[in-house]
């Protein structure tokens, strides 16, 4: 089975098809008053987490203790990290305490590589710099799935900062993985350099590219990562927050030119009124809220094919 | 899969057929006409089975028993064993199991091990009043204190055979077989996880 999972590029289809298949069924336990099964008892999830987030680290939690896991939150902030320790010293400190997996969310692009080289436990990349983000692919897959009922052959339209977003790259080598179709939607500025090279189209025209689209996934303006995040900085990506949402935000009228079964998601957190509109991120036809919870699901499954086993 | 040489047809069709009219039977006889009764079969061929047994009960008696699927991988205890398998599905009727008499479905009891871990998930699911258990085969060997209400027939065997139900709505074709060896997927076992695997 999967020993690490470090990119989504590394799921091949069958794979894929197998975290999504399991998830659904770990989707049951929601619905029921015991909330956990006993399948990993005894084995250990470190949360390693470098960055900020609430809903990765929170679901990655969730997922390994319904699954009986010990699970051992660690954030950079409040650790020997803030004392000057390095990755490799923290990764072999959490390997003598048994750590069965270690799910990680680091600033550098293919910190979660060099992780899985150093121990020997499994490796799940939470998110890693610009790089992938495989698990939030893994949930966009299972809720267009679960919505739509197929994902071959579907039109995936993904809108916005593309250049910052490992979400968009990791979502681009599973959709394709899977047979669905993805168009990036983005200013030039926001597209990274060799997109060409990407199993996707490009386009710099929203409302070109909605009316047959099936699923819209918008992204989030990284306010952070735009070069530290100043003014200044910003302006270089794009002039201002009202020029871009004219141009790449999601709108009732977008929303209403859109064909009547597509729908609209997004990672989270949202910027509202910049690339998303309250009444679109609140409208029905919005998977946000649910691909939170989907995410709980997916995140089971990918524990348990990876810990569940020999 | 290629069969061994050595191998016995144990029940044919007929035998199946007439052995799960039996156990319907036995189960309107056992619980009084089986009111309360919630008939939950453990995946692969469990399930089938406790459908045929609900469609037999309601055509001798008129009673409609629900009938739900119990998947208990996870909670077995030989998940180390082997690379993490499939999970299949679970689906308990809506009325739910609390306060009912559950019975069990499977289709072959060997070690006993399968029910344990279905009675591990019945107990997250719910609180039935009762649970009992249903099988097509006994073939012994149990290790644990575990035994069945319902046996369609027991075969004694030996543990370097196997026991292979098939049933038409999951192998096309109704049929129990013994043959010697076990089976291709326990290959990489041994021992007892090989027998558990089997059964």
């Amino acid at each position: 089975m999967i020993t690490h999972l470090l990119s989504a590029a590394d799921l091949d289809a069958a794979t894929a098809t197998q975290v999504l298949d399991t998830a659904r069924e770990m989707a049951g336990l929601a619905d029921r008053e015991v909330k956990k099964l006993p399948t990993l008892r005894g084995r250990t999830v470190v949360n390693l987490f470098y960055e900020d987030s609430t809903r990765t680290r929170t679901s990655f939690e969730v997922a390994a203790k319904r699954l009986s896991a010990d699970v051992i939150n660690f954030s950079a902030k409040g650790s020997s990290v803030s004392k000057g320790e390095s990755l490799k010293d923290t990764a072999l400190t959490l390997q003598a305490m048994g750590a069965d997996a270690v799910v990680i969310r680091h600033m550098a692009s293919g910190a979660p590589h060099r992780l899985a080289r150093w121990i020997d436990g499994s490796v799940i990349n939470a998110g890693d710099g610009t790089h992938e983000h495989p698990t939030q692919a893994l949930l966009d897959a299972y809720t267009m799935r679960s919505r739509l009922g197929r994902l071959a052959g579907l039109q995936v339209v993904i809108v916005g900062d593309v250049l910052h977003s490992r979400v968009a790259r990791s979502n681009v080598h599973l959709l394709h993985t899977l047979g669905a179709k993805v168009t990036l939607v983005a200013p030039p500025t926001l597209l990274p350099v060799g997109v060409g090279s990407w199993p996707a189209a490009v386009s710099y025209d929203l409302d070109s590219a909605l009316s047959d689209a099936d699923v819209v996934m918008m992204l989030r303006v990284q306010r952070e990562r735009l070069a530290g995040g100043s003014v200044t900085a910003r302006d270089t990506f794009f002039p201002s927050d009202r020029e871009y949402s004219r141009r790449y935000g999601l709108d009732d009228a977008r929303l209403r030119r859109m064909p009547a079964h597509a729908i609209v998601m997004h990672p989270g957190p949202m910027n509202r009124g910049v690339e998303i509109t309250a009444e679109v991120a609140d409208s029905t036809r919005s998977t946000i809220v649910e691909q939170v919870g989907n995410g709980v699901s997916v995140r089971m499954a990918v524990l348990y094919l990876m810990l569940g086993g020999l | 899969m290629a069969y061994p040489q050595t191998t016995k047809t144990i029940l044919t069709a007929a035998d199946i057929s007439r052995t799960v009219d039996r156990i319907a039977h036995q189960i309107l006889e056992k619980t009084e006409g089986a009111r309360d009764a919630v008939l939950l079969g453990i995946p692969t061929r469990g399930y089938p089975l406790a459908r045929r047994l609900a469609g037999r009960i309601a055509t001798f008696e008129d009673v409609s028993i629900p009938v739900g699927v119990l998947d208990v991988t996870l909670y077995r205890d030989d998940l180390r064993m082997r690379a993490a398998r499939a999970i299949g599905k679970t689906q308990i009727p809506p009325a739910g199991i609390d306060g009912r008499l559950v019975i069990l479905v499977d289709d072959v009891l060997f070690s006993g091990r399968t029910v344990r871990a279905a009675l591990d998930a019945l107990g997250d699911l719910g609180r039935p009043r009762a649970v009992q258990l249903a099988v097509l085969v006994d073939r012994g060997h149990r290790e644990l204190p575990i035994r069945a209400d319902y046996v369609g027939k027991n075969i004694p065997t030996s543990l370097i055979e196997s026991v292979r139900v098939r049933l038409s709505e999951t192998d096309g074709a109704d049929e129990v077989q013994l043959y010697a060896g076990t089976d291709g997927v326990a290959a990489h076992t041994n021992g007892a996880a090989e027998r558990r695997v089997v059964a």
